[in-house]
């Protein structure tokens, strides 16, 4: 039989990234000097498990280094080594070096073979081992291959009490031998009163022949009750003669060889296979089921109304039922399968003890890093998506936010600064936010900065606010600040640009000298929508729901004309500027005339537009369908979905229209800067 | 056909083990640590276990050990997945009432043979 | 073009084989893969797509993905036609290397047959007037003493959607 393993890799990669996680949050606590015996235990499993995989999937090379890994966490749970800084840094690198292994292994690389030397030698000579030759246990017997055995068996009264079985042994034993011949001895059974038959009180001596059976073989076939039993070896005397070492050795190479040969295909998956997979909590999936079930005994119900030849009263009113529950179940089946793709946010937070931990260290820092709301479930493509904007705010925050010890006591506050990452639910929404007691934004350096790089007119007047967001802005380069740690180079700009891709949003807040909040806004899942289906001639565009403030007819008086093209809608005390959609998509409009139309007013990112349309047309679910599975990303759009009647609509991503617009108007009349000031 | 109880805290060991031992003929039930086994066990009879030993909740020799105290499992083989340093475990596991073990790694005809040697 | 002729190659059944799907465009006929064809629908309306080029004429539903339509006369810059009763929309299968495959729906006036055409006879285009651009074209084709172009639809769909990245991203 032979069965590909090829297929559980994938299983085996993503357990054993986890697996690291664990070791790493495991190791940074026992850093910080609680030492822990479960903690350790865990971390010991973890490293167990990557082990007892790596060998089994073939992966030699990790299951040789993680071997030594295990060995020096072993000696820790057992209390033969202390738990020391130098020790624990070791592992922690180690930990890096397998993830990289892992990883190169996965991707069909190159393992970075020096890499993993150095690791192996540092943690080698934690050990005390200058260079640990293989260990060649196997003692050095000058075997006898005789023409036969006779093996004298004598099991301990509670040999089945392990569930071990004499039959299967013996059995076993015949399996080798071209014959056997069994001789029982039964003189030590009790009376019959006297027996417990549960005990073995029979003995057995065995003549095996055939020129094939080895002494070797035959006490591998009595390995697990070794210590259940007598066990006594003669070769058979007559006719015996020595084999020579040779014929041992074939047969040693023969049972050896199988692994050797699935490690060579171990570099042979050269190709790139990412991760589509997704583990799923039980309870979720049985709760599908559930769901299906109540699917299935509604369509049965209804189907019966297919064989009706006409309808009453009475069956139409059961049919509407019918209908309603075929309504409510399709709603939650949805609502269950979306839940499929939820998972806790704790994925993308686990790194950070150890990011905060590296870089307070290179920065010369000391900060405390509180997270909470780690159970936060979010969709697992955002989930994906969201670790690297992450790290660059926390980076950010790190960096540039939170001062040095010495400042920070002139300051009059604890050497210690703290960063809180939090995560929790806000009206259908996912709020990410990254707190530091730090500084604050620095508004005049910002604007200064906005002002020399023409982001900003020289004598234009701007909130605070307006100037904050201007951080997010493509072209305001933080070259001179962003150092290597900050993260590759890249801008706050590519920061807020992720998130938008996701549908979310992001904005901060920030008081001198008490800190800054960088607040993230993300939808629960990618897939779904809330819809408010606009229509514009003869087009049908949705809003989401969630950024809708309100509708409204439009008042003549209330309409201000700014700098000729730019409208202004006065609604209570606030200014919004008005985009007629029509205009920034070219479409042809039912009608031009304001008063005619509706306005929806908006808000994305701290800024409302009002957004002309000509009619309002209901408000549905809607499944998000990407546009660039086929086509490209359009700016002002993100993405599409398909309505009741098989049309293609296509959603508005609010944000994006924002700046579109301010693009168009940039580019017609006078900029508008920080439209909702 | 014969129902086997697979233990192991680590799923691609548990998927590999299920669908080795499901491609001959076996019906298998996983579960990922002593806990969830010694449950599943009590609410059903196996013909054979295979556990790991390193797993959280409850370790493969405890359930074992606590298996083994079962009336209906007196007798049943219970294999250990072991790894070659641990003979210290070997011992502890028979002490607690295994029937043999296992080594990692191991391939699936390995694991096949020693199964098929079990069950007969 | 190498490419593609290998890919026509591998997939034909008889190895020196392919099968096209011939189309008229603006008087000339144009063949494409047969094995990239998914299906052959009439013409109906489509979502537009706003600031696109006009070629792109927006996107329809596929058994539930979104698929976009360009229009062959207007991409190669023909002369316009009323959509009429032989118009059909061929939604092929565009292979995009480094990336997954992509499905594009093209717009052209009639689709005319299908041909068994020997690989070999598949000849690279001379650099002469044909209204499509020869980096588009695998090669000509003559059947029945008829002309017929063959297209590469990879490079052309995809060149066709990244020259339109390119200018927007300006």
């Amino acid at each position: 039989m032979s069965i590909d393993l090829e297929q559980f890799h994938e299983t085996f990669y993503e357990e054993s990234f986890e697996g690291l996680d664990i070791m790493e949050s495991g190791l940074l606590e026992l850093e910080q000097g609680e030492v822990d015996l479960e903690n350790i235990n865990t971390i010991f499993r973890s490293a167990h498990s990557i082990k007892g995989g790596s060998g089994t999937f073939g992966f030699t090379a990790v299951a040789e280094f993680t071997h030594d890994m295990e060995t020096l966490l072993d000696q820790m749970r057992n209390g033969e080594r202390s738990v020391s800084v130098p020790v624990v840094n070791t592992l922690l690198s180690s930990v890096d070096v397998l993830r990289n292994m892992l990883n190169a292994i996965r991707d069909g690389s190159e393992i970075d073979a020096d890499n993993v030397a150095e690791m192996t030698s540092a943690i080698k000579s934690i050990l005390g081992e200058e260079d640990n030759a293989p260990v060649s246990s196997e003692v050095e017997k000058s075997e006898l291959v005789a023409k036969g055995w006779i093996v004298h068996f004598t099991p301990h009264l509670d040999i089945m009490k392990t569930g071990n079985d004499t039959v299967r042994l013996l059995r076993e034993l015949n399996s080798l031998a071209e014959s056997a011949e069994v001789v029982v001895d039964n003189s030590s059974l009790p009376p019959l009163s006297e027996l417990d038959p549960e005990d073995c009180h029979q003995s057995w001596c065995i003549n095996l022949t055939g020129n094939d059976v080895n002494e070797e073989s035959i006490r591998e076939v009595f390995a697990w009750v070794d210590d259940e039993c007598d066990l006594k070896i003669e070769p058979l005397v007559d006719e015996n003669s020595y084999a020579g070492p040779e014929r041992r050795d074939v047969e040693d190479t023969d049972r050896r060889t199988k692994v050797p040969e699935r490690r060579a295909t171990e570099r042979r998956t050269g190709k790139t296979t990412e991760s589509s997979s997704i583990r799923v909590n039980i309870s979720k999936v049985d709760e599908l089921i559930n769901m299906v079930g109540e699917l299935v005994i509604t369509q049965s119900m209804l189907s019966r109304f297919g064989e009706l030849d006409e309808f009453n009263d009475n069956t139409l009113d059961r049919l509407k039922d019918g209908l309603a529950q075929l309504e409510g179940h399709t709603r939650e089946l949805q609502e269950s399968v979306m839940r499929i793709r939820m998972m806790p946010i704790s994925f993308a937070f686990q790194r950070f003890p150890r990011l905060v931990h590296d870089l307070s260290a290179t920065f010369d820092k000391k900060i405390e890093l509180i997270v909470t709301g780690e159970t936060t479930e979010l969709d697992k493509t955002v989930l994906e998506k969201i670790g690297d904007p992450l790290v660059h705010l926390v980076r950010n925050s790190l960096d540039h936010g939170i001062e040095s010890p010495a400042d920070r006591v002139k300051a009059g506050k604890s050497e210690t600064g703290v960063i809180e990452l939090s995560a929790f639910h806000q009206g259908g929404n996912i709020i990410i936010q990254i707190k530091d007691d730090g500084a604050g934004l620095n508004t005049q350096k910002i604007l200064s900065k906005a002002k020399e790089k023409g982001l900003v007119a020289s004598d234009e007047r701007l909130m605070d606010e307006s100037i904050h967001d201007l951080i997010f802005r493509p072209g305001f380069s933080t070259a001179d600040v962003v150092s290597d740690v900050s993260g590759r180079g890249v801008g706050m700009d590519v920061v807020r640009r992720n998130i938008r891709e996701l549908g979310g949003a992001v904005e901060v807040k920030s008081t001198p000298g008490k800190g800054s909040v960088f607040t993230i806004r993300l939808p629960l899942t990618l897939a779904i929508l809330d819809g408010q289906l606009v229509g514009i001639g003869e087009e049908t565009y949705i809003l989401p729901v969630i950024s809708i403030i309100e509708s409204l007819q439009v008042k003549t008086e209330n309409i201000n004309a700014v700098a000729g093209n730019a409208e202004v809608y006065r609604l209570r005390d606030e200014y919004i500027p008005i985009v007629r959609l029509y205009q920034v998509f070219g479409i042809k409009p039912i009608s031009t005339d304001l008063e005619s139309g509706l306005l929806v007013v908006v808000e994305a990112e701290g800024k409302k537009i009002a957004i002309y349309v000509d009619d309002l047309l209901g408000q549905q679910q809607v499944v998000i369908k990407s546009l660039e599975t086929n086509f490209r990303k359009i700016e002002g759009l993100s993405g599409a979905t398909i309505l009741g009647d098989g049309t293609v609509a296509l959603i508005i991503d609010i944000a994006g229209l924002i700046d579109l617009y301010q693009k168009d108007m940039a580019s017609i009349v006078v900029p508008i800067k920080g439209a909702a000031a | 056909m014969a129902t086997i109880l697979a233990v192991d805290d680590s799923a691609s060991m548990r998927q590999m083990v299920t669908f080795t031992l499901k491609g001959a003929g076996y019906q298998v039930t996983e579960a990922a640590d002593g806990q969830e086994a010694l449950t599943k066990a009590k609410s059903q009879q196996f013909d054979l276990i295979i556990t790991d030993v390193n797993m959280p909740v409850m370790d493969g020799i405890t359930f074992i050990r606590n298996l083994r105290g079962e009336a209906n499992y007196k007798f049943i083989p219970m294999l250990m997945l072991t790894t070659e340093s641990g003979m210290d475990k070997k011992q502890e596991g028979k002490a607690a009432g295994a029937t043999g073990w296992i080594v990692k790694p191991f391939n699936p005809d390995q694991l096949l043979n020693t199964v098929k040697k079990v069950l007969g | 073009m190498s490419e593609t002729a290998d890919d026509l190659n591998s997939d034909a059944p008889v190895k020196e084989f392919k099968e096209l799907l011939t189309f008229f465009l603006a008087g000339e006929e144009y063949g494409v893969d047969i094995l990239r064809v998914q299906e052959i629908k009439g013409w109906d309306s489509v979502t537009n797509i706003p600031n696109t080029p006009e070629y792109i004429r927006g996107v329809i539903n596929i058994r539930g993905a979104i698929v976009p339509i360009i229009d062959m006369r207007l991409r190669f810059m023909l002369e316009k036609k009323e959509y009429d009763a032989t118009t059909v929309v061929i939604i092929l299968n565009v292979v995009n290397k480094g990336s997954t495959d992509r499905v594009m729906g093209v717009v052209v006036d009639a689709v005319s047959d299908v041909y068994n055409v020997p690989v070999n006879d598949v000849k690279a285009s001379p650099d002469f007037g044909t209204a499509v651009d020869t980096e588009f074209v695998t090669g000509l084709a003559t059947i029945d003493e008829k002309m017929i172009i063959v297209l590469d639809i990879d490079h052309m769909l995809n060149a066709a959607e990244l020259a339109v990245v390119d200018q927007m991203s300006e």
